[in-house]
C-alpha cells in the first residue's frame, strides 16, 4: 500500500484504540487521583461492561440500535453501582490503606473474572453494531500529468469506528465539565487536594469516594460498550486494557486527567502506526520501554505533580 | 501482638494421628476395586480446552466425546468394561496441560489420555505423557506428531495433520484461484505448520507466497495487520484461531469491501461462527478447507447422518437445541474416531489394565487401512504406525447462498508425504 493512505489508515485505527483507552485510563486516573487507590480490578470492570452489554442486547432484541443504546445506558450504571458497593463493603473496611487496597483489588479481579466465567461462560460473543457502513475513502494523487482520485484497497473505515472516536471525545468533555463546572466536581477536587481538610469542611468524603470509584468503573464499562460491536465480549478481555491503562496513567501522571488523555492519544496512535508499519509486538515493547524511562527520569509522570 | 511459637504437645500429636486414621478409613472408592480390575471402568482422561482461547472447540469436543462414549457403552463398552471419561480443563495452556496429564496418570489412575487440540498444549504435554508412559491420543492437526518431535506414547490416529492438509490444497488453489498467495496465520506452532508447509507446497505448483503475516492468537483487533497484504496478491490464504475469529473475518471484509483478491481460508477461521453473521456477506463465493463439511451435503453418507444425530448437530452444523450454537464440525469428528480407535486397540491388545499400555500402543501402531464406517464417519483413513499419524480425505467448500457447498474432495494419496520418523524404534 502507498505510504500516504497507509499512514492515514494507521492513524484512524490508532484513534479508535486511543478513544477507548482514554475512557478506561481516565477512570483509573480519577480513582487514583481522588482516592489514592491503585485499582487492579479496573480491567474487570471494563470486561463487565462488555458482558452486560451482551446480556442487554440479547434481552432487548429488535433493531440492533435499540439494544446498543440500552446497553450504553444500563451497563455503565450497573457496573458503577457494583463498584460503589465494592468500595463501601471492601475498600472502606480496610481504610484505603495503599498496600491492602492493592491486594483487595487483585482479589476483586479474580472474583469478577471467575464469576463471569461461571455464569457467562468462556465464549466470545458479538454485540451487533447499531450501524456499520463501510466508508470508502478517496485518495488524491498526481497521475503523470493530471490530478485524479483513486480508491486503493482497504482504504476505508466503518461509520461505527468514526462514531466511537467522536463518542469517546464527547464523554471525555463531559467528564471535564463535571470536574471543572459542577458542585460534585468541586467536592472531588477538594477531596483530592486534601482529604482531612475536606472532611473538616463537612464534605462527606466517604460518599465522594464511593461515587468516584463508581464513576471510574462506569467509564471503563462505557469504553467497553463502545468497543464491543468491534471486538467481542469475552471473560479475559479486561487484561490488556488494564495493562495499557496503567501504561497511560503512569506516562500521563497519576491523577492528572489532561495528562492521561494526552498519553492515551499518544499511546493509542503510536500503537496504531507502529503496528501497521512494523509490528504490534514492537508497539507494546516501545510503550513498556517508555514507561520505564518515565519512571526513571520523571517518576511523577509527564503532567503529574510531585507528591511528598 | 503475641509472638508465641506453638510447641508440639502430646495432645497435638494424638490429634494428628486420629486425623490420619480417619483419613485412611475414608479412602477413595477406587481402592476397593484393586482386586477386581475387570469390573472397573476404563478411565479415559480427557484433556479439555474448557476455558482459554480454545473454549469453543472444548465445548464441542466435549459433546462429541460424550456422544461417542454413550454409543460405545451402549454397545457393551470395551472388552465388556464401560468407559468413564474424566475431563480436566487445561485452560488451553501448555503448562497446565502437562499438569493435567500428570493428574490423569498419578491421581485419577487413567488408562489413557485423550482429546487435546491446540498444538502448543500438545507440545507442552506430550513429553510428560511419554515420561509417565501414559498413551496420549491427541486430536490436534499439528504436524508435531509426524515430524518426530514427540514420543512413542503420543499418537494422532483420528485426525489428519496440517502438512497433509495443505499439501492437498495447494494444487486446487494454484489451478483455480491464483499463484501469488499472501498468507495470514496465527503466530504459534499450528500457524507455523501452515506457513512452512503451504509455502513449500505452493512452490511445488509453480506458485509463490508474497507475504506471510503472523498474528498473535490472543489478538483482538486485526485491521492494522491487513495493509501488509501486497497489492499484487491473487489469493489471500487465511487461517485464524482464538476467541476473536469473528472479528478477524469481519474486519477482513471491511478492509476489502467489494474489491480484493480471491480468498481461500481454513474453516478454523470460522469454526463455531455462524456464516450468516452480519458483516460476513463478503464471504460469498470464497473457498474453505473443511475436514468434514459443516452443512449436510447431498451425498452425505448414512454413517455421517448417524453421527450428526448422535452428537446433536442439525443440517446447518449447529446444535439441534440452539441454532445459534454453531459447532466446530470440521475438527470434532476426530474425538469420535479416536475413541473408536482406542476401543479397537484395547480389544486387539486384550487390554486389562495399565500394565498393558505398551501392548495398546503396539496394537494401534499395527492398524493400517480404516474403512468408512460408523466408527469413521468422516471417511476412510490410512494410519501410519511408524509416524503415529493418520491420513484421510480433505474437502474444499465454496460459500454459496450463505452455505458451504463441497466442490472438491482430495484422495488419501494426495495427502501422503514421506515418513520423517519411525517411532517404533523407540523403546516402550
Amino acid at each position: 500500500m502507498e505510504f500516504g493512505p497507509h499512514l492515514i489508515l494507521a492513524t484512524l485505527e490508532g484513534a479508535v484504540t486511543a478513544a477507548v483507552l482514554a475512557l478506561t485510563a481516565v477512570g483509573l486516573s480519577l480513582v487514583f487521583g481522588v482516592m489514592r487507590v491503585v485499582n487492579i480490578a479496573h480491567g474487570e470492570f471494563y470486561m463487565l461492561g462488555a458482558v452486560i452489554a451482551w446480556y442487554v442486547a440479547q434481552m432487548v432484541g429488535g433493531h440492533p440500535a435499540l439494544g446498543f443504546v440500552a446497553a450504553l445506558v444500563i451497563a455503565p450504571l450497573v457496573v458503577g453501582a457494583l463498584a460503589a458497593a465494592a468500595d463501601v463493603t471492601i475498600l472502606k473496611r480496610i481504610e484505603y490503606d495503599p498496600e491492602r487496597t492493592i491486594v483487595a483489588t487483585i482479589g476483586l479481579l479474580y472474583i469478577i473474572q471467575q464469576l463471569t466465567l461461571m455464569t457467562y461462560g468462556p465464549e466470545a460473543r458479538p454485540v451487533e453494531a447499531p450501524f456499520s457502513g463501510r466508508i470508502d475513502l478517496p485518495w488524491f494523487e498526481w497521475f503523470e500529468t493530471l490530478f485524479g482520485m483513486t480508491q486503493p484497497w482497504g482504504w476505508s473505515i466503518t461509520s461505527y469506528k468514526l462514531f466511537v472516536i467522536f463518542a469517546a471525545g464527547a464523554v471525555l468533555c463531559g467528564v471535564w465539565a463535571m470536574m471543572a463546572r459542577t458542585k460534585i466536581g468541586l467536592l472531588m477536587r477538594a477531596t483530592q487536594a486534601d482529604r482531612d481538610m475536606a472532611l473538616a469542611f463537612g464534605i462527606p468524603v466517604e460518599r465522594v469516594y464511593a461515587l468516584v470509584f463508581g464513576i471510574g468503573a462506569g467509564l471503563a464499562a462505557l469504553g467497553a460498550v463502545l468497543i464491543v460491536p468491534i471486538q467481542q465480549a469475552h471473560y479475559l478481555m479486561g487484561v490488556e486494557p488494564l495493562l495499557l491503562a496503567f501504561i497511560v496513567v503512569i506516562i500521563g501522571g497519576l491523577g492528572s486527567l489532561p495528562g492521561t488523555v494526552l498519553a492515551a492519544l499518544f499511546i493509542g496512535l503510536s500503537d496504531g502506526i507502529i503496528s501497521v508499519f512494523f509490528s504490534p509486538t514492537l508497539a507494546k515493547i516501545l510503550a513498556t520501554l517508555l514507561v520505564g524511562l518515565v519512571l526513571v527520569f520523571r517518576p511523577q509522570g509527564l503532567f503529574g505533580t510531585r507528591t511528598a | 501482638m503475641t509472638n508465641q511459637k506453638k510447641a508440639t504437645s502430646r495432645r497435638g500429636a494424638l490429634k494428628t494421628l486420629a486425623g490420619a486414621a480417619a483419613g485412611a478409613a475414608s479412602l477413595p472408592l477406587w481402592a476397593r476395586y484393586a482386586q477386581a480390575q475387570s469390573s472397573e471402568p476404563i478411565r479415559i482422561g480427557f484433556q479439555q480446552h474448557s476455558t482459554g482461547i480454545g473454549a469453543a472447540y472444548g465445548r464441542w469436543y466435549g459433546r462429541t466425546t460424550e456422544a461417542a462414549v454413550k454409543l460405545i457403552n451402549e454397545g457393551g463398552g470395551i472388552n465388556g468394561r464401560k468407559i468413564e471419561i474424566i475431563a480436566e480443563d487445561d485452560g488451553t495452556d501448555p503448562k497446565r496441560g502437562a499438569e493435567v496429564v500428570e493428574k490423569f496418570a498419578n491421581q485419577h489412575g487413567c488408562d489413557v489420555g485423550f482429546g487435546t487440540l491446540f498444538s502448543h498444549v500438545v507440545i507442552g504435554s506430550a513429553p510428560r505423557a511419554g515420561e509417565l508412559k501414559l498413551p496420549y491420543f491427541v486430536v490436534s492437526e499439528g504436524h508435531h506428531v509426524a515430524s518426530g518431535m514427540l514420543n512413542r506414547y503420543t499418537l494422532q490416529p483420528g485426525i489428519t495433520d496440517v502438512k497433509s492438509q495443505v499439501q492437498a490444497m495447494a494444487p486446487y488453489v494454484s489451478e483455480n484461484l491464483g499463484k501469488k498467495v499472501t498468507m495470514i496465520f496465527p503466530d504459534f506452532a499450528f500457524g507455523h505448520d501452515h506457513r512452512d508447509f503451504f509455502s513449500a507446497a505452493i512452490a511445488d505448483q509453480g506458485g509463490e507466497v508474497l507475504a506471510q503475516i503472523a498474528i498473535p492468537p490472543s489478538e483482538t483487533s486485526f485491521t492494522k495487520y491487513f495493509p501488509q497484504i501486497p497489492r499484487d496478491t491473487e489469493v489471500l490464504y487465511h487461517v485464524m484461531v482464538g476467541p476473536a475469529v469473528l472479528t478477524f473475518v469481519k474486519e477482513l471484509g471491511e478492509f476489502f469491501g467489494d474489491q480484493g483478491p480471491e480468498i481461500f481460508g481454513f474453516i478454523d477461521s470460522l469454526e463455531a461462527v455462524d456464516i450468516s453473521s452480519p458483516g460476513l456477506e463478503f464471504l460469498e463465493g470464497t473457498y474453505f478447507w473443511e475436514g468434514m463439511p459443516r452443512y449436510a451435503q447431498e451425498d452425505q453418507s448414512e454413517h455421517e447422518t448417524f453421527y450428526r444425530e448422535a452428537v446433536g448437530v442439525d443440517e446447518n452444523g449447529a446444535s439441534v437445541s440452539d441454532p445459534s450454537d454453531v459447532s466446530t464440525y470440521a475438527h470434532m469428528f476426530g474425538c469420535w474416531e479416536t475413541l473408536h480407535i482406542i476401543k479397537a486397540g484395547m480389544e486387539e491388545a486384550g487390554y486389562a489394565g495399565p500394565d498393558d499400555r505398551a501392548k495398546l500402543i503396539e496394537a494401534v501402531e499395527a492398524m493400517g487401512e480404516m474403512p468408512e464406517s460408523q466408527a469413521h464417519p468422516q471417511g476412510a483413513k490410512r494410519f501410519n504406525g511408524k509416524t503415529h499419524q493418520v491420513f484421510g480425505h480433505q474437502h474444499i467448500s465454496r460459500v454459496e447462498d450463505g452455505r458451504l457447498v463441497k466442490v472438491h474432495t482430495t484422495s488419501i494419496d494426495d495427502t501422503m508425504y514421506p515418513d520423517e520418523v519411525d517411532y517404533t524404534t523407540q523403546p516402550l
